[in-house]
């Protein structure tokens, strides 16, 4: 009997994953949460994607779902991961609905594809409704064809600011500008180094081209050095405070600048979503699940692709998937597959130097700024914290505080307040994705063949 | 997206979407950007969009702390809005 691989994630890690496990003649099954596949990268339908991007990368991929060896499950959350058992747990139904079907697999080879979701560093105001992060205003925009305002102004730093700005555009909202907060020559350096190997991204360089031209056809103004320090309103977003800021993000005093807006999208960059790595026992590296050049993590049997691995784009992601189906489903990868696998680790890396995170941010907190978003622990409660002899370390800071404690359990403030207050990340949450009490008593249905 | 359009009922009041929305999209392209608040009495409405964030939660047919931005709307749901007393 072939490999049964089993694939958490349908993005682009996890389709390329499908691709080669199945050309590798492994039995593949693949889940994904979200109704359709393709993850946060292809959000739009098959027919528009091949409208703007051109490329049959996705449709070719997504055809593979229907082929006899691949089983895919849509709306399959997987919940928790079993190490002793080598057991995985699946929810199969609505999403956060009840009564969903209870499902477990034990496979060969597990590949996780999870991907990451924004990160948005804190500022005060942040908490307003009409504050959004970049990835919320372009999962609606391109998803579901709903601008997040009228007048938006798109903030943070990195290249993803510039699809979010376009497809803002395209759903109709006027975009007031494009804030990169690193300056230019930071930028510059970070994308220029080793220019000989930018060729092998000439395909971004026409990207960041079409970038460019539709933020001039719509005179939207992209700034560097510039951030957002302040959102304002009682009930919702009403205007911004931007600010000119130094390398390392302090605000230049005096540069500030207001925007009258009814919306506001901030990214910072990305988090991996390694919930079910962690569970399954596998070593992370600053908050990253630890891969080897067979994308083994730590554990045997199990694997990782994509941005649970390192920020570097779908592209990146795709090369990574491509050697993990190989590996999982027991070939050895082609010298190609590994070559366009090392050759996305440079464009990861420079995407790291060109956009990093200037350390002075937290001099745009007040007191009573918010940094848990769910249990609303300010900066004041935090900074007081870490100074009190009686609460050291980590553990003894959340339970002080509550911060990372509430529903989200520190996905959004989780790397602020390790930045903030020092420690590391903690990151085990033993289930990974909410699942109902009356859902975890009822029986589990189709256990494993 | 061109798709057929729905109808759901939000604390009462009917409001129209399109068929692969989520109901977090239909509730925005609506104008309402907040629906829960939270212990000290803020509003809230979506952050993160994927998921991640639990700022979005609300009540879909008699089931609480649902994330709206995870649930494609059906036609018939209905939604209520949810504040954090509800679903501790
Ligand atoms: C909201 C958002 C929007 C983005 N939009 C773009 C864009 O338009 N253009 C761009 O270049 N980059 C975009 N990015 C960056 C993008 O994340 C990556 O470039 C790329 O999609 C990474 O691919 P991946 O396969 O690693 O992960 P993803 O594409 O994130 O795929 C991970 C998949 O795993 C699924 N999943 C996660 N956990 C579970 C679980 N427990 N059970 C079941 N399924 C699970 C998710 O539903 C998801 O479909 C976006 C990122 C975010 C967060
Ligand atoms: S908006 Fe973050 S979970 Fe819905």
């Amino acid at each position: 009997m072939s490999r049964h691989v089993v694939i958490v994630g349908a993005g682009p890690a996890g389709l390329a994953a499908v691709e080669h496990a199945l050309r590798a003649g492994a039995r593949v099954t693949v889940l994904d949460q979200a109704e359709s596949p393709g993850g946060q990268y292809y959000r739009m339908s098959p027919e528009a994607y091949a409208a703007q991007h051109g490329g049959p990368e996705f449709t070719r991929r997504r055809r593979l779902l229907a082929h006899p060896r691949c089983q895919w499950w849509p709306g399959a959350t997987v919940w928790a991961f079993d190490r002793a058992e080598n057991r995985v747990h699946v929810l199969r139904g609505q999403s956060d609905g009840g009564g969903r079907q209870r499902l477990t697999l034990v496979p060969d080879a597990l590949i996780l594809a999870t991907g990451a979701h924004d990160r948005t560093l804190p500022f005060p105001g942040w908490e307003l409704p009409g504050v959004y992060t970049a990835g919320a205003a372009q999962a609606l925009a391109k998803g579901e064809r709903v601008a997040i305002g009228g007048r938006v102004l798109v903030a943070g730093a990195g290249p993803f600011l510039l699809p979010v700005a376009e497809s803002l555009l395209d759903a109709g909202a006027e975009v007031v500008a494009v804030l990169e907060a690193n300056p230019f020559a930071t930028v510059r350096k970070g994308w220029s180094a080793r220019p000989w190997r930018l060729a092998a991204h000439a395909g971004k360089a026409g990207e960041l081209a079409r970038y460019a031209a539709t933020l001039a056809r719509h005179r939207v103004p992209y700034r560097f050095g510039r951030a957002v320090i302040e959102a304002r309103g009682a009930n919702s977003v009403r205007e911004v405070v931007t600010a000119e800021v130094r390398a390392d993000w302090s605000v230049v005093p005096g540069t500030e600048r207001t925007y009258e807006v009814d919306a506001v999208c901030v990214g910072h960059g990305f988090v991996p979503q390694p919930e079910l790595a962690v569970a399954a026992g596998c070593a992370l590296d600053g908050g990253f699940v630890r891969v080897d050049d067979g994308q083994r993590t730590t554990v045997d049997g199990v694997f990782a692709a994509g941005e649970i691995t390192g920020i570097g784009g779908a592209v990146t992601a795709a090369a990574e998937g491509a050697v993990a189906g190989r590996v999982a489903a027991g070939e050895t990868p082609g010298p190609a597959l590994v070559r366009a696998r090392d050759r996305a680790h440079t464009f990861a890396e420079r995407l790291a130097t060109a956009h990093p995170i200037g350390s002075a941010w937290r001099r745009w907190l007040r007191e009573d700024t918010i940094v848990c978003r769910c249990e609303e622990t300010t900066y004041g409660e935090l900074v007081r914290a870490t100074a009190d002899p009686a609460c050291p370390g980590p553990h003894a800071l959340k339970l002080g505080t509550r911060a990372g404690l509430g529903p989200c359990q520190g996905r959004m403030c989780g790397p602020a307040v390790s930045e903030l207050c020092g420690g590391t990340e903690r990151h085990h949450r033993p289930i990974a994705q909410p699942i109902r009490l009356g859902e975890l008593a009822a029986r589990t249905e189709g256990e494993p063949e | 997206m061109s798709g057929r359009p729905i109808r759901i009922t939000v604390d009462g009041e009917a409001l129209t979407g399109i068929a692969g929305q989520s109901v977090a999209g239909v509730l925005l392209a609506a104008g309402r950007i907040s629906w829960r608040t939270t212990r000290s009495g803020a509003p809230r409405g979506v952050f993160c969009g994927i998921g991640a964030c639990f700022d979005c939660v609300l009540t879909v047919n008699d089931v609480p702390d649902v994330r709206a931005c995870r649930r494609p709307a059906a036609d018939g749901d209905e939604i209520r809005t949810q504040s954090r007393e509800e679903n501790a």
